[in-house]
Formats: C-alpha cells, sequence, structure tokens
C-alpha cells in the first residue's frame, strides 16, 4: 500500500544484565543452603524427627534423622541456588527456585523436630485454617486493586464482616444469615471506599486507613453496649457445619483437610480460581486490567471506568465480608473487640507478595499461614528459635517483594490513582 | 459495563460518511475553547485542522468523539443531528479518532489492545474471550489496509511507528468512515511521516475520511484537500492546500512571522563543552547514551537531531548532573563535571532549559518574580543564607518581563497562569541572566506560540553571538535546521553523524531512522 516502503531498523536487543533475577535468587538459596546445612545441621541432634500423617504421636510417619536431614536438605538448597547462579536448567529455574525454599524449610524442620513429632494433618490443617481469610481478604484486593483502586481497608471489612456475622446470625439463628450479613458487612466499607476514592477523588490509602479505624470504633462501641451485656442475644452465632465428603475424606492428610470441611474453604478455593480466569479470560477481566493500567484508553473506546470500578470494589467488598465471617462463624464462636488483629494487613502483603494476581496471592496466603502455624508449632514445642520471628515473616517477606530485591513487583500502573476525565 | 458491542467488522454501511459540525461552542469556565465552529468533512477527503497548540483543535475533536459534550451547536451525520454522550456512540456512528498520545494499555497485545471495547466472547457477555477470532480481525483489517502488525507482540515492546499503525488498526477494526487523527506526526521520523501520509492517501481512496490535526505545514500541503485555520477557539480561515506556508502561518498567528530563524554565520572558537565515551542509563537501567563523543565550541550552536527516546533526555541529563555517568567524561573548559552537583554545574556557567518545563523548568505555584530567582534565591543582591531581598527580586522581575517580552498580569502572579510560550520564556530569562559559557536548551520551543517561538530562537541565536556554546536538543527537525551550525543526529544512544545544517533533510531523515550510508561528515 505505502510506496515508500523504509526498511524497518532491526531490533537491537539488550543485552541481559548478568545479574537476572534467576542469579539473586540464586545467591540468596546458596547462602541460606550453606547456614542450613552448617547451622541447622550442627544444632540438630541426632535424633529422629517424625513427621506424622495423622494427629496422633504414633502411627504411619515419615521419619528422618535430625541431623542427617538438615544437612541434607541444606546441601539440596545449595544446589538448586548453584544451578541458579550458574544459569544451567534455564527452563526450570521457577522449579529450583521453590526447591530451593521447600528445601531450606524442610532442613529447618529436621533440626526442630528431631526427637520430637510433628502432625502433617494437623500442619496443613492450621496453614488453610490461617490462611482462609488472608485468601479471601487478598482476592478482595486483586479485585479493587486490578481496577485501580486501592484497598487498605480489608482489616476494616474483614471486621465489619466478621461482626455483622455474628450479630445477625445470631439474631436470625442461622449460620446462613450471618454469611450473607457478613458479605454485606463488607460491602458497607466497600462502598464508603468507591464513594469517597472514584467519586469524591480523596486519597485511596488515607480512605483506606480511615475505614479501618472507623470499622474498629464502630464495632469495638457496639460489641461493648451491645453485645456483652446479652451475649446469649447478639453474641453466640451458630457455627459453620463441616460437610464429609465419604471417600475422599479418607485421603491420607488431605482428606480431612479439604473434603471434611467448610463450605467457606471450599468458596474460597473456587473463588481463586472464578477470579483468575475470569480476570484473564473474560470481557470483564480485559476491561478490569486495562481500566487498571490505562483508564483513559478504556475510557477512549467507551468502556465506563468509574462504574467498572464500584462493581469492582463492592464486589471485593463481599469477598472480604465472607473472610470476616470466618472469624466469627467458623473460628471462634463470638466476636470479641479488634478480633481480626492485623490479619487484613497480612492479606494485603499476600495481595502485594502475589504480584495482584489470585494464584500469587493463593501461594502467599498459604506462605503466611504456614509461617504462622509455624510458630504457633514451634511455641508449643519451646524451641530455642523466637516464634516472633516467625510471626514476622510475612512482613518481611512484603518488604523484601516491594523493595525489588528478588525481582520487582510491578502495581498495576493506574493503581491508586482517581479518574477524572480531562 | 457489559453492553453489547458496536456493530462488528461484517456489517459495512452504504452511504459514505458525510460530517457537519454547526456552531459548535464549548467554555471552561471563562475561557471559551471553541466558539460557534462550523466544518464540513466532505467523504474521502482529507481535512485538515491547523492551529498553534491550544488553539481548541483538540478540545474540538473531542466532542466530536464523545469525550467532552458541547455546550452550544450540533453534530450531524449523513444530515442526521446526533448527540454523543460517549465515544461508544461516536464509533457507532462511524467516528474514530486516534489520539495525540495513544491510548493503548502497555503491557496488553495488540489484539487485545485492539479488541478491548468490542470484545468477541463465546457463551454471551460473561462467557470466554474470543481471542482467535480477535487475532483474525487484527490480521484481516491489517491486511485489507496496508498496515502491518503482529497481533501478539506487546505494545510496550514496539516502537512508536507501530504503536500509531495498531492504533489505525483499533479505529478501522471498528468500521469507522471517518478517522480523526490528532498530532500523528509529533512522534515520528521523517520517513514514517511519509508512510502515514501514504496510508492516509490509500484510506481516502477507499472512501474514508479523515480530519488531520497538526501544527506543521509542510505536512498540511502534502496531503490536506481542504484547510480549516483556527485561531483561540474560532475559525479564522479556510484555504486550499496551494497557499503558500506563509500565508498559512500568518493566518494561523494572525500576523506575518519569519518561518527561518535569522542568524548570521557562526564564529566558533575554543571548544567550551567536550564530551567523551558518555554511558548513561535510563530510569529502568537499560543503556540510553551508548558512548557519545561531543564537542560544541563557544559561539556555535550544535543541535540535536532525533525522534524522542534515542538517548537525548539522558545525555542533556548526565551533563547537568541529574543522572549518574555510568562512563566517559563531560569537560567544561578542561574541568571534568562527571559527579559534580547540579548546583555546581549551574553556577560554573551553564545555562539549562529543561524538556518538561512544568515538571523541572518552573514552580507553577510560584510568582514570576520567585521564578526568575530560583537559581540565585541564596545569593548576592537577592538574599543570602538566611534572607531573601524581596525588593531586588521585584526589580529583578520588572526588568527580565520587560527585556523577554513576558506576557504576565504582574510579575506577582503564579507562573502557573502564564501561557506555555511565557513559562517558557521565564526559564529562559532566567537561565540566560547568569554570565554563562555554555547554553543547554532541550525541547526550548515545545508547546509553545509561533510567535514566541520566533522571540526564544532569536534569544538563542543572541547568546551564540555573545561567545556562548549553544547545545539545542529537539525532536523537531525544523527548528534543529533553523538554529544549528552543526547538527548532530543521534540513534539509539549513539550519534550517528554530525553534519551540516545544509544537508538534504532525507539524509537527515535516513539518519535519524539509524539508516547510515553515504557522504556525512562523520566525527
Amino acid at each position: 500500500m505505502s510506496t515508500t516502503t523504509v526498511e524497518a531498523p532491526t531490533e537491537v536487543a539488550a543485552p541481559e544484565p548478568f545479574w537476572t533475577r534467576q542469579r539473586r535468587f540464586g545467591v540468596a538459596l546458596v547462602l541460606l543452603g550453606a547456614l542450613a546445612a552448617v547451622v541447622f545441621g550442627s544444632l540438630a541432634p541426632s535424633k529422629d524427627a517424625r513427621f506424622t500423617l495423622t494427629q496422633e504421636a504414633e502411627g504411619a510417619a515419615l521419619s528422618i534423622n535430625g541431623q542427617f536431614g538438615a544437612v541434607l536438605f541444606g546441601v539440596l538448597t545449595l544446589l538448586a541456588g548453584g544451578l541458579l547462579v550458574a544459569g544451567l536448567l534455564k527452563r526450570w529455574s521457577n522449579a529450583l527456585l521453590v526447591i530451593g525454599i521447600v528445601t531450606f524449610v524442610l532442613s529447618f524442620l529436621c533440626w526442630q523436630v528431631a526427637g520430637q513429632f510433628m502432625s502433617l494433618e494437623d500442619t496443613l490443617s492450621g496453614t488453610m485454617d490461617l490462611a482462609l481469610p488472608l485468601v479471601l481478604g487478598a482476592l478482595a484486593g486483586v479485585l479493587g486493586e486490578r481496577s485501580g483502586v486501592v484497598n487498605v481497608a480489608i482489616e476494616g471489612q474483614f471486621l465489619m464482616g466478621a461482626f455483622a456475622g455474628a450479630l445477625i446470625g445470631t439474631m436470625a439463628g442461622s449460620v446462613w444469615a450471618g454469611l450473607i450479613s457478613a458479605a454485606v458487612g463488607g460491602v458497607i466499607i466497600a462502598a464508603i471506599l468507591a464513594v469517597l476514592s472514584i467519586r469524591y477523588l480523596v486519597d485511596q490509602t488515607v480512605v483506606g486507613i480511615v475505614l479501618n479505624l472507623f470499622a474498629l470504633g464502630i464495632t469495638g462501641f457496639l460489641y461493648e453496649r451491645l453485645m456483652q451485656p446479652d451475649a446469649a442475644k447478639y453474641n453466640a452465632p451458630p457455627q459453620m457445619p463441616t460437610w464429609k465428603i465419604p471417600g475422599l475424606a479418607d485421603i491420607p492428610v488431605l482428606g480431612p483437610v479439604f473434603f471434611d470441611a467448610t463450605l467457606l474453604l471450599w468458596i474460597a478455593l473456587v473463588l481463586v480460581l472464578v477470579i483468575h480466569f475470569a480476570l484473564n479470560r473474560t470481557r470483564w477481566g480485559l476491561r478490569t486490567r486495562a481500566v487498571g493500567e490505562h483508564p483513559t484508553a478504556a475510557d477512549t473506546v467507551g468502556i465506563r471506568v468509574r462504574g467498572l470500578r464500584y462493581l469492582n470494589v463492592l464486589l471485593g467488598g463481599v469477598v472480604a465480608g465472607l473472610g470476616g465471617a470466618y472469624f466469627t462463624l467458623v473460628a471462634t464462636g463470638s466476636f470479641t473487640k479488634n478480633m481480626t488483629a492485623g490479619a487484613g494487613f497480612i492479606a494485603l502483603a499476600a495481595l502485594i507478595f502475589g504480584r495482584y494476581t489470585p494464584f500469587g496471592a493463593f501461594g502467599a496466603a498459604l506462605f503466611f499461614g504456614f509461617a504462622q502455624k509455624l510458630a504457633f508449632y514451634l511455641s508449643a514445642i519451646n524451641s530455642p528459635v523466637p516464634n516472633q520471628f516467625l510471626s514476622m515473616l510475612p512482613y518481611l517477606a512484603t518488604i523484601i517483594a516491594v523493595a525489588g530485591l528478588v525481582g520487582r513487583v510491578r502495581a498495576p500502573a493506574a493503581d491508586g490513582l482517581p479518574y477524572i476525565k480531562s | 459495563m457489559l453492553d453489547p458491542p458496536p456493530p462488528g467488522p461484517a456489517e459495512t454501511r452504504e452511504i459514505p460518511l458525510k460530517l457537519e459540525l454547526r456552531g459548535i461552542t464549548k467554555r471552561f469556565g471563562d475561557l471559551v475553547a471553541n466558539d460557534h465552529i462550523d466544518i464540513t468533512v466532505e467523504p474521502g477527503e482529507v481535512h485538515a485542522l491547523l492551529g498553534e497548540n491550544g488553539a481548541g483543535k483538540s478540545t474540538l475533536m473531542n466532542q466530536l468523539y464523545g469525550l467532552l459534550q458541547p455546550d452550544e451547536g450540533e453534530i450531524v451525520v449523513n444530515d442526521e443531528p446526533k448527540v454523543f454522550r460517549s465515544p461508544r456512540d461516536a464509533i457507532a456512528a462511524g467516528i474514530g479518532m486516534v489520539h495525540q498520545h495513544f491510548m493503548l494499555v502497555p503491557v496488553f497485545t495488540v489484539a487485545e489492545n485492539i479488541a478491548l471495547g468490542a470484545e468477541e466472547t463465546r457463551g454471551g457477555p460473561l462467557g470466554w474471550l474470543d481471542r482467535r477470532r480477535a487475532r483474525k480481525d487484527v490480521i484481516e483489517t491489517s491486511k485489507k489496509f496496508g498496515l502491518p502488525v503482529d497481533p501478539d507482540a506487546l505494545i510496550e515492546d514496539l516502537p512508536v511507528g507501530a504503536q500509531q499503525r495498531v492504533e489505525i488498526v483499533k479505529a478501522l477494526t471498528r468500521d469507522v468512515d471517518l478517522l480523526i487523527l490528532d498530532e500523528p506526526t509529533a512522534v515520528l521520523t521523517p520517513q514514517e511521516t511519509d508512510e502515514l501520509l501514504a496510508v492516509m492517501r490509500s484510506l481516502t481512496e477507499m472512501g474514508k475520511s479523515i480530519v488531520f490535526i497538526t501544527h506543521k505545514l509542510r505536512e498540511v500541503k502534502a496531503i490536506a484537500d481542504r484547510i480549516t485555520v483556527v485561531r483561540r477557539g474560532r475559525i479564522v480561515g479556510t484555504a486550499s492546500p496551494d497557499t503558500s506556508e506563509d500565508e498559512l502561518a500568518a493566518l494561523m498567528v494572525g500576523r506575518a512571522v519569519s518561518l527561518e530563524v535569522e542568524k548570521g554565520p557562526a564564529d566558533p572558537g575554543r571548544a567550551v563543552l567536550q564530551v567523551a565515551g558518555l554511558v548513561v542509563d535510563d530510569d529502568r537501567g537499560i543503556r540510553a547514551v551508548d558512548g557519545v563523543d561531543l564537542e560544541v565550541r563557544a559561539g556555535e550552536v550544535l543541535g540535536i537531531a532525533g525522534v524522542q527516546g534515542n538517548g537525548q533526555t539522558e545525555l542533556v541529563e548526565a551533563i547537568m548532573g541529574l543522572r549518574e555517568v555510568r562512563a566517559g567524561t563531560v569537560g567544561l573548559d578542561g574541568e571534568d563535571l562527571a559527579g559534580m552537583s547540579t548546583k555546581k554545574i549551574l553556577r560554573s556557567g551553564v545555562g539549562y532549559v529543561p524538556e518538561d518545563r512544568s515538571h523541572d523548568g518552573v514552580v507553577k505555584e510560584f510568582s514570576v518574580a520567585e521564578n526568575l530567582i530560583l537559581d540565585m534565591y541564596d545569593r548576592e543582591p537577592f538574599g543570602n543564607a538566611f534572607r531573601l531581598d524581596i525588593s531586588k527580586i521585584a526589580g529583578n522581575a520588572q526588568e527580565r518581563v520587560d527585556q523577554f517580552d513576558i506576557r504576565t498580569q504582574s510579575a506577582e502572579s503564579a507562573v502557573g497562569t502564564l501561557s506555555g510560550g511565557n513559562q517558557q520564556k521565564v526559564v529562559i530569562a532566567r537561565e540566560m541572566s547568569r554570565p554563562l559559557r555554555l547554553f543547554i536548551a532541550s525541547q526550548p520551543t515545545r508547546g509553545v506560540d509561533v510567535g514566541s517561538i520566533e522571540f526564544i530562537h532569536k534569544q538563542i541565536v543572541h547568546e551564540r553571538d555573545q561567545g556562548t556554546a549553544v547545545l539545542v536538543v529537539s525532536s523537531e527537525l525544523d527548528e534543529v535546521v533553523g538554529l544549528a551550525d552543526r547538527i548532530a543526529v543521534m540513534y539509539r544512544g549513539r550519534i550517528l553523524a554530525v553534519v551540516s545544517p545544509d544537508t538534504p533533510r532525507e539524509e537527515i531523515g535516513l539518519l535519524m531512522a539509524g539508516i547510515t550510508g553515504g557522504n556525512e561528515e562523520k566525527k
């Protein structure tokens, strides 16, 4: 068509810097592996570390000499790191990374568990329990932030959901009424967030923090004035039943955790899949991502930017509210003041650590849940390692991820920026 | 947000599109951006909308595309009055737009960007995206109109020329009959511009009409069938393409202007700025300046030509101490500037006009007087470490305002209230008020009205004639050719050649596209 054809300038590929993300991970793993093999190995008593399949101390178990295990897994970590640094097996670099981290954790466990036992079923179920609200909270964050609205009010949505679930669940005498009310509680906070940040262009982080304080204040007030004086009438919600799937529930370790569980766990797992595929494969998802990355571009092809952001923030409110329901309808039988105790912030950390993706957020939530469970376990066996270190892990991991030490997390380009039509 | 997509490409309209704008008026507060504009665009014509920056061209087109709603007047498509509440309505009526700043999501593929807003899905609006269909639509449109694009490439990996093709394909897949191109050549090399003009020509042959917004006279003359000139929100005349450039320019600014920069021959002296083997990275850590050697002599203007984003910004920032020098030296009369603070560099006799005026050149909330002493606030006579001498500052401001013809209500007005041209004059007045050895101006007339351009060019030449070494970076080839005594062409972080301003434009254009060869005087 064009008569003046000009040779397109050939693209010169920028030379890849030597210190790629893989290499930096590799160095970290080599150091961790050396630490594990030498320090954990020398500290570990030469006794069997038993990882039992069931809750019991006896019975079927994976067993290994603690000292040997600590050294072995430490060396494996070192090897995985070495392969990454050497740039070998490039296609498998993500797998190597996972192997490196897992073997490091195993080395640590061999040291700690030597001479004792750790129940795999209990560890997994504890991890899932702790991760469940984090997964839902982080998914709520994914919904809002991918469309460009920063949501630091997950904590407030949790509290509101937990409170509403307990109050209405008790009054209606139905756990399902409680569950729906919890979602509504989350939506109330989400609606305030949406209106203030989308309509009135208030700084989204500031609004989020204010909403957290608001939720803490109002639920605390109503708890003291309404619930505490008459707990039986207002604060004794029925608990969510666990449903056992015959057959599947008998699978060792996994069965009792996943197939003898509450509906909320299944909801969370299904939501991870649904949001992942919807975000990447549907019209809604494409538009959500466009609005989060370049709202003006979306506007010029006729997408209603603000409308879509409202929808997503409110959907996020539903999901976070369900996360709040976990606290009163699954974990404990009643609401107490500030019972979420910062879980919303860990969910936010999981969202960022998981790179704003549903699968990433799920993985990060599991990792954080595991770290917390391990902290409980360590204090239970009177480990010399202060469990506060493990409680710090989610925050430490997030700081490392956000600071870009191990490959920068890229937030949606228009995240946190209100859309103003020019 | 899940509304049905506009009619797909399968559906073609029988009648080519005829557009009339009748009495379109748009006000922003007191400012009348468009004042009763009447324009008719016939089917198959290229209608150029010519005017300076800020004349109201883009505002007008944003109303036509449904991004803004007119306060008065009507838009008539094929004799039928239309109201466009959003771009969706405009697209449905057959009107598409390629914006000056591309409306593409950088992390999406070409196909995703093109499908966005008109996505095909399987199984209803909540079903899966039909990605195969999206790719096929892109490939078909691309073939039909001779606009090669790769449906699977990520936008952020594409050069601007290719991104622009994506924008055009995006509009064409929506089956539009009238295409608005807003300043499409601002980011293109001369060759890419020629290609674009050829594409425009072939589109009109297929019956599409084009509204071509620009302030570049040469292109208007090359392609337009009709020219409407806009000034301060009003139509000040229509012209045919054989009107001379001088006449068009006079229409644009309302008086006769000289397009040529008047200057005598240069009298170059000692080498003031000596850059050797300079290597600089951009914000992403990618090499932006890759071994540049450069020399600017006293009493000459060295112009750097090149398409935006080939390392010019980073080069200048490195010289000014605003960006880390990875390797090489920057010498000012033999003294190495690398590693020195910007304040020290400025005070050793370097004047600097940054390319992004509103970010780096002025503090918009500060007054004209304050902006004029931003570099000298802690020096006599304006002040010392503890206090400012307000009366001296005011006196200085009045002097500069008169000398540089800065059009402002008073020296106490906030700089943000001035027009782009006058803001730039404030920057230039400030930077030229120190005794200078080297003067660096990056995009000195970007977003500046023609009248001010003339004035600024005169000041730059005047500075040169006083024996200052001058380095001018501009993506406007006309400006570089007009001002410079020698032209260095920059491409992908390297100086490909240093040529004389008499070199044929085509040759400089090829160099800007990275194609060397022939007889340039290699430095």
